[in-house]
């Protein structure tokens, strides 16, 4: 009993621990960001969109895929169900809503994780078991300025712009089934889905997008700074950042649904 | 030689460090005087890296008082701290370039972190540390693709990059070859001759470090065994201190019953 209690003790404040990690690298990847200039250590242009690149440009065939399947797919079941109604060409709203509000962010959010979320900790942790992190420190050079800064910077603007693009496409792929199957025209898909689909719609999608760029940039990074024990540490902190980051996602995301829809 | 009325370049006093609970370091005071090669030197688990960590500032002592040219770096805002990081040079045991830069772009990287020269000002001054080191023409190269003597050389020309007071150098000679690791050291003296820099270095390299050491710091389960110029280390009565000269392995003082216990695990 007591070593039950000891363990979820110890859990406890491990947790507590690890949220105030990611809320002080938070503050201070945003102080280097906003100040770093005036205090003559910006963060640099160049890191930055090489990360937008990586994080951003480099993932949009991938999202490109799966959104169109995505889209695809939520049209075959809308109809299906919907069918049963006899109601087959309100599936366009079905679609249009469930993939600005949910299934844009969501598959985004875990394709950055899965691509993103692990290079950012391979990379940073395989610079702590070389020593590169403690020789940028005694250079003067802020590990968070230099390696975290730019991350979440990228992320922060690059998992939006991807969530849109996956908006796009999904609609793009469940409008081409719907030709197929409803011989519906897509001039004719596209004023519905125009019509149904509220700044509201997207903007909830986007903001949801920003936070899981921020949850997957700060998971990545922070179990890359925890690396210890050489080339398994780093396999392990890959492994952990790619499953705790699609956890709290998917976490976030159901509060975030419910505190947006009430 | 170093001179003893010269200010002193690095004071430690009754510093105690470790990890956890696990105290590594136990109650060590020493001091560097101002252009002088200081050894500190030590077997395995000796503390010597604990000690090193903690003069770069990478682990916070528990007690004890640390000063790096006169300053002591806990008490320092960010801006102090980093003009006294500016005089500071440090020279990695495994080299830790960075492997997404080049070579050139290592040595470059203090410059154009901390200064306000021109691009042209930077590679220039890059490529001159890199020829101080014989390294010249190396600048395009990445780390992944230099030997292990070239590694170490390379993070030696990032350390001079800021043209440091005070130079660490982390087992300059592990894992190179005897001729390699003599030139490491001749190169080391140059500096300290040429530049009038500080430096300390830490290696359980005996030969190595007689060659160039002024002074020995003799490191033993966290604790100073002695500190002083090499003869009085080399002629030292310690018999742990003969035994670390000597190659002497540690004689096992185990009873019996206790060895009984260690091996059955009880």
């Amino acid at each position: 009993m007591r070593h039950i209690a000891n363990s979820v003790g110890r859990a406890a404040i491990g947790l507590v621990e690890e949220f105030g990690y990611y809320l002080a690298l938070t503050v201070e990847s945003l102080y280097w960001l906003c100040w770093g200039r005036v205090r003559g250590q910006p963060v640099r242009l160049a890191a930055t969109v090489a990360q937008m690149m990586e994080t951003g440009v480099a993932a949009a065939p991938i999202v490109f895929m799966l959104s169109f399947a995505i889209g695809v797919m939520l049209a075959i079941q809308g109809i299906y169900t919907l069918r049963q109604f006899g109601a087959e060409t309100q599936v366009v709203l079905g679609i249009s809503l469930s993939v600005t509000r949910e299934f844009g962010p969501l598959i985004t959010g875990i394709l950055v994780a899965g691509r993103s979320g692990s290079a950012l900790a391979a990379r940073i942790g395989s610079m702590q078991v070389n020593q590169e992190i403690d020789a940028l420190r005694v250079m003067g050079i802020s590990p968070v300025r230099y390696l975290a800064a730019p991350a979440v910077f990228a992320m922060l603007v690059m998992v939006p712009a991807l969530t849109l693009f996956s908006d796009l496409t999904a609609l793009f792929g469940a409008a081409v089934f719907c030709s197929f199957e409803l011989g519906m025209s897509h001039v004719a898909y596209w004023d519905e889905a125009i019509s149904f689909i509220t700044v509201d719609d997207i903007m909830q999608g986007l903001i949801k997008s920003a936070v899981f760029g921020l949850i997957v940039a700060l998971v990545g990074i922070s179990n890359g700074f925890a690396v210890a024990g050489g080339a398994e540490g780093v396999g392990r902190a890959t492994t952990r950042a790619v499953v705790l980051s699609i956890c709290y996602l998917v976490l976030a995301d159901m509060l975030f649904t419910y505190f947006l829809n009430r | 030689m170093s001179d003893s009325a010269q200010p002193l370049a690095i004071e430690v006093e009754h510093l105690v460090a470790g990890y956890g609970s696990r105290r590594i370091l136990d109650d060590v005071s020493m001091q560097v005087r101002t252009g002088e090669i200081m050894i500190i030197m030590g077997g395995s688990g000796s503390g010597k890296s604990t000690l090193l960590r903690n003069l770069l500032g990478l682990n916070r002592p528990s007690s004890g008082v640390i000063r790096l040219l006169g300053k002591d770096p806990s008490g320092l805002n960010a801006d102090e701290r980093l003009a006294l990081q500016k005089n500071i040079g440090v020279s990695f045991q495994g080299g830790a370039l960075l492997s997404s830069l080049t070579v050139g772009e290592n040595v470059a990287l203090p410059l154009r972190e901390h200064t306000r020269l021109a691009e042209a000002t930077i590679a220039v001054m890059a490529r001159v540390k890199l020829e101080v080191v014989n390294l010249g023409g190396f600048e395009h190269m990445m780390p992944s693709q230099l030997s292990g003597g070239m590694i170490k050389r390379a993070a030696l020309a990032r350390a001079l990059a800021m043209d440091p007071k005070l130079l660490f150098f982390d087992e300059p000679s592990a894992g190179l070859d005897p001729v390699v690791s003599s030139e490491l050291d001749d190169l080391i003296l140059k500096l300290r001759d040429a530049l009038g820099m500080t430096i300390v270095v830490v290696t359980h390299e005996l030969e190595s470090a007689f060659k160039i050491a002024d002074r020995i710091t003799v490191l033993d389960h966290g604790r100073v065994l002695i500190s002083g110029p090499v003869e009085d280390v080399r002629n030292a009565d310690s018999e742990r201190i003969q035994d670390l000269l000597h190659r002497r392995s540690r004689p096992v003082h185990l009873s019996a019953d206790d060895y009984m216990r260690r091996l059955t695990g009880e």
